[in-house]
C-alpha cells in the first residue's frame, strides 16, 4: 500500500506516493524525478546522497521517506538561480574539485550545510563538514580549497 | 515486499505495537533500520515509529541527566551542558550521520557501531523502557546483555551527572576523521585524595555488545593514576572480552592494542 506524503523540495511544494519503508533517495529520484541526488552505497556510508532537511545535512538513502512529510528538502537541483551557478558550484569548477563527479552532489550539499551556518569556516571546519563524504578521485584537497574559495567569495560566478 | 509503517504520537502506544506486531522494528533516525530495509532484510515486516516530543528531550540538572532515546548526536553536540559527552558524540560518523544517529539506536547497534553506548555504560546509566502499562527502569548493563532477546522500546536513558572532566573516552579507528571503530574505551574515574574510588570502565568492540571491564575496575580501586598504579589494571584489561575477527582487525590484535589504549586513557593522554 502506498502512502501519500507532501513536502517542500527546493522551495516548491511536492507530493508523492511512497511504498512502506521507501527511502528518501529513491523517492526523490523515482517518484519526484529529482535526478540530481545520487545513490552510492544505500548504507549511509558514502555520503553522495546527502540532502538538506530543514537546513541540516542528512543521508537520503537511510532516511525514511514518510519521515519528511511537511519538511523542507534541498538538493543540488535547487542550488543555481536561473543561469547563475551557486558560488560553491563555480568554485568546484574552478578548483577542479570534481573528477568522476559521483561524490559531487553530496559534497556540495555537505558544504552548503556548513556555509549556511558558518559563512567563514576554517580549513578544519571544512574537513569536518565533508568528513562523511567519500571521494576516491581528488584526494579531497581541491574540494576543501573550493569550499574555502566559495566562503571567501573568490569564485568568478557569484550568486 | 512492502513494509507496513505505523506512526504513534505516544511512545507507550508505539511500545505496545512493537510488542504485538510480528516482525516489527522500531525506527528512530534510521541509520540501522533503513540500512537493513535497503538490504531487503526479510525479518522486517513492520516499522514502528513515534512522534512523541518526549523522545527528543534533554533534561540536565545539577545532579542528573536524562536523554530521550531519540536525542541525536548533533543535538548532544549543540548542548553545552553535555560537554562531557561531546568527545563521544563527535566521533559518531560524519555530520549527516550525527543528525540521524540517536542515543537509543546506539544501544542496539552492533560493533563497529555503538560507541556511545559504551560511554553510557561507563556513566552507570539506566535505561527507561516504555510500555503499554507504564515505564520501568533497567540498568544499562542488563539491557545490553539481553538486547537480542526481544523487542523493547527504550524511551530515555538517565545517569548521575559526572564532573566536567570525569568521563574519558577513546575511539580507535583506522581512518580519520570518520572511521568505524576497531574498539572504543570509556572510563569514569572518580578520585578521592588522588586515589581511584568506584571506577567505571566500558569497552565497545571487545564483545558482541558493550561491556564493563570489571577486572580492570577492581584492579584500579584505591590506586593512583600513574604507571605503577595502573599496571595491574592493564594486566587484566582483556579479561572477560570476546572480540571478533573481522575485516577491521583480528581478535588477537584487538586484545593486543586494548591495554595500550587503556594505558593512554588512564594516564590522561587525551582523546583519539
Amino acid at each position: 500500500m502506498k502512502t501519500p506524503i507532501q513536502f517542500q523540495l527546493n522551495g516548491e511544494d511536492v507530493a508523492a506516493f511512497v511504498e512502506g519503508g521507501a527511502n528518501l533517495l529513491d523517492t526523490l529520484r523515482e517518484a519526484v524525478g529529482d535526478l540530481s541526488v545520487k545513490g552510492g552505497c544505500w548504507q549511509g556510508t558514502c555520503g553522495t546522497c546527502t540532502v538538506l532537511i530543514d537546513g541540516s545535512p542528512r543521508l537520503s538513502c537511510i532516511t525514511l521517506a514518510e519521515s519528511v512529510a511537511g519538511r523542507s528538502i534541498e538538493t543540488t537541483a535547487g542550488l543555481r538561480r536561473g543561469a547563475d551557478l551557486h558560488p560553491l558550484q563555480s568554485a568546484f569548477m574552478e578548483r577542479f574539485a570534481a573528477q568522476c563527479g559521483y561524490c559531487t552532489p553530496g559534497m556540495l550539499m555537505a558544504a552548503k550545510a556548513l556555509l549556511d551556518k558558518n559563512p567563514n569556516p576554517t580549513r578544519e571546519n571544512v574537513v569536518e563538514a565533508i568528513g562523511g563524504n567519500i571521494c576516491r578521485c581528488t584526494g579531497y584537497e581541491p574540494i576543501i580549497n573550493a569550499v574555502l574559495d566559495a566562503a571567501r567569495g573568490d569564485s568568478r560566478h557569484r550568486a | 515486499m512492502s513494509i507496513t509503517v505505523k506512526t504513534f504520537p505516544r511512545l507507550a502506544d508505539a511500545a505496545s505495537a512493537l510488542g504485538q506486531e510480528r516482525g516489527a522494528r522500531f525506527i528512530a533516525g534510521g541509520t540501522l533500520v533503513m540500512r537493513a530495509i535497503n538490504e531487503a532484510d526479510p525479518s522486517i515486516e513492520t516499522i514502528v515509529r513515534s512522534t512523541d516530543p518526549a523522545f527528543g528531550n534533554i533534561a540536565v540538572s545539577s545532579g542528573r541527566v536524562e536523554l530521550g532515546a531519540g536525542v541525536t548526536m548533533a543535538a548532544i553536540l549543540a548542548e553545552r551542558e553535555l560537554a562531557f559527552l561531546h568527545p563521544v558524540a563527535r566521533v559518531v560518523g560524519g555530520p549527516a550521520v550525527r543528525e540521524a544517529a540517536t542515543v537509543g539506536g546506539n544501544l542496539f547497534a552492533h560493533p563497529p557501531y555503538g560507541d556511545f553506548a559504551a560511554a553510557l555504560l561507563a556513566l552507570d546509566a539506566t535505561a527507561v523502557l516504555a510500555g503499554g502499562f507504564g515505564q520501568r527502569e533497567l540498568p544499562l548493563e542488563e539491557l545490553l546483555s539481553r538486547r537480542e532477546r526481544g523487542a523493547v522500546l527504550v524511551s530515555s536513558v538517565a545517569f548521575k551527572r559526572p564532573a566536567a572532566d570525569a568521563l574519558r573516552f577513546v575511539k580507535v579507528t583506522r581512518m580519520h576523521p570518520k572511521g568505524v571503530s576497531v574498539l572504543s574505551i570509556a572510563a569514569q574515574l572518580p578520585l578521592t585524595s588522588g586515589r581511584v574510588t568506584g571506577a567505571r570502565i566500558a569497552y565497545n568492540g571487545m564483545a558482541p555488545a558493550p561491556l564493563r571491564a570489571k577486572s580492570a575496575e577492581r584492579a584500579l580501586e584505591g590506586r593512583t593514576l600513574d604507571a605503577a598504579g595502573i599496571a595491574q589494571a592493564l594486566a587484566v584489561a582483556a579479561d572477560g572480552t570476546s572480540p571478533a575477527d573481522d575485516a577491521l582487525a583480528s581478535a588477537w590484535w584487538r586484545r593486543e592494542i586494548l591495554p595500550i589504549h587503556l594505558r593512554r586513557l588512564l594516564l590522561g593522554a587525551g582523546h583519539a
